[in-house]
């Protein structure tokens, strides 16, 4: 199981590339909406594969905050942190 | 910037279809002439598409019910129960309700929609849990944002998937509130509530059954799904509404928990909008009757759902996994959908079309609804459409091509 940040954003960055129908650049600066062109429920979905990789729980509300790549690792790192 | 730049992708697809002549979302039903027939466009037009499952929109007895009602007590509350008080119908109507579900409390609300806000956003607090089917209906997910509890996604009719959720969240504070439907509005398909009911058991979660589209569809009695899955000690709050099997408008809540009556004052989509008329309650009351007495229009709808289903599969379309009178064709993309949609309106049937991210697995569909007013030979005439038309958009192999095979 991952433990370390740079294996979280691993782990986020591997389940977004293997969602994505064609290969993008990715960074944490990386807008998921506008960038990547995903539609909101395609966002849930990806969300739902890194819960069940890294075992913890995302809430939607702190999806919705969520802007950047960064932003997500840095949701994900917090939630993975506090269990 | 303008106001609705925000929107110019989606502004520009909804241009294109109003200038096409063939837009979907903006149909104009100059007259309806029955449950199964309407005017569209001019043209008299076929109906496989409004969730009419009982057909009851023109039945005598229930029209004369709103009548009555509507000279008795007028056109409308103008307010809501908690500042202009409830009717004896709005009363009934909840005893009537309850009595057909054999619970305790019935509630009823201004539309199905906001019986889902009403019930997910009051039943589950700041630090409870909701999990959601992943395909849940917008009322679902709206009502989940409104409320301030924590929620969560399980995969569309997984109940291992729920499972491991619900463990994830086994030592966390906070009641656990599940929310699955009977049957999904857009593949038809419905839940293995057997299988949740026992996932519900084990964690000890409350399980809340949207029966909008089964109501009246499944079940022994037509209460829906959890009737026909034999789980409903099981179902804590079934919600559903009036604007499918029941044919008017309007939604509701019942169940047997202690205590229920507090809705009344803290669901906010109960409080804060004017209660349905006078009429529209009668007529749903008359519309339940109906549909305890005559079961055999359930019997005719599920045959006419059959017929479709296996119609369609036989031509080779790519459908829902199972029949039921949401009957949905795959589409390969969603131009396809928008000119078979628009092909079959022309030759005077109607459809739908549902796209993501209303569909489950970015989908496009062009999705049917059948009722039991429809005729076997109105079926067969629909079908004989799919056929023709399916062949001329390239949906389906031509007669050339199968008669090489
Ligand atoms: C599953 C589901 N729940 C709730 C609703 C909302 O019901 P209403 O249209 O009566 O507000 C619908 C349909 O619109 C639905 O498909």
């Amino acid at each position: 199981m991952p433990e370390d940040n740079e294996d979280i954003r691993e782990v986020i960055f591997g389940a977004l590339r293997a969602a994505l129908p064609q290969a993008r650049p990715l960074s944490d600066e990386t807008h998921i909406i506008e960038d990547l062109g995903l539609d909101s429920v395609a966002v849930m979905d990806f969300v739902m594969e890194i819960e069940d990789r890294l075992d913890i729980s995302v809430p939607l509300d702190q999806i919705a905050e969520v802007e950047t790549l960064g932003d997500l690792v840095a949701t994900v790192q917090r939630l993975k942190a506090a269990r | 910037m303008a106001l609705f730049d925000k929107y110019a992708a989606l502004a520009e697809q909804y241009r294109r279809l109003e200038e096409a002549g063939a837009n979907p979302f903006n149909v104009p039903f100059d007259e309806v002439l029955s449950p199964t027939e309407a005017v569209i466009a001019g043209r008299r037009t076929l109906l496989l598409g409004t969730n009419n499952y009982l057909g009851l929109t023109y039945d005598p007895a229930v029209i004369e019910a709103a009548r009555q009602a509507t000279r008795a007590l007028g056109t409308g509350t103008t307010g809501s129960r908690i500042a202009n008080g409830s009717y004896g119908g709005h009363a009934r109507l909840e005893r009537a309700l309850a009595a057909f579900y054999d619970r305790a409390h019935g509630m009823v609300f201004s539309t199905g929609y906001q019986a889902n806000l009403g019930i997910i956003s009051a039943l589950a607090g700041k630090n409870d849990h909701l999990l959601l089917d992943a395909d849940s209906h917008a009322s679902i997910y709206d009502g989940a944002r409104l409320g301030h509890a924590q929620v969560i996604r399980f995969r569309h009719n997984s109940p291992e998937d729920l499972a491991s959720r619900l463990r994830r969240l086994r030592h966390e504070p906070g009641d656990k509130i599940i929310v699955v439907e009977g049957i999904y509005s857009m593949l038809g398909d419905t839940a293995p509530l057997r299988e949740f009911a026992a996932v519900k058991r084990e964690y000890g979660a409350y399980l809340v059954v949207d029966e909008a589209h089964s109501l009246g569809v499944l079940g022994e009695t037509g209460r829906g799904l959890a009737e026909q899955a034999g789980v409903e000690p099981d179902v804590d709050f079934i919600v559903g509404t009036f604007s499918k099997s029941l044919a008017g408008v309007g939604g509701f809540c019942v169940t047997d928990i202690a205590g229920a009556e507090i809705l009344r004052v803290v669901s906010r989509p109960y409080m804060f909008t004017a209660s349905l008329p006078p009429g529209v309650i009668a007529a749903a009351e008359a519309a339940l009757h109906e549909l305890r007495m005559r079961p055999a229009l359930r019997q005719r709808l599920n045959e006419n759902a059959v017929r479709l289903y296996r119609g369609l599969e036989r031509l080779g379309f790519e459908l829902g996994p199972e029949p039921s009178p949401v009957v949905s064709a795959i589409m390969p993309s969603p131009d396809a959908a928008f000119g078979f949609w628009a092909a079959l309106l022309k030759a005077g049937l109607y459809t739908n079309v549902s796209l993501p991210p209303a569909t489950p697995g970015g989908l496009a569909l062009l999705r049917s609804s059948v009722s039991a007013a429809h005729s076997p030979a109105q079926i067969d005439h629909a079908i004989g459409l799919f056929a023709e038309l399916g062949r001329a958009q390239g949906l389906l192999p031509s007669r050339a091509a199968l008669a090489v095979k």
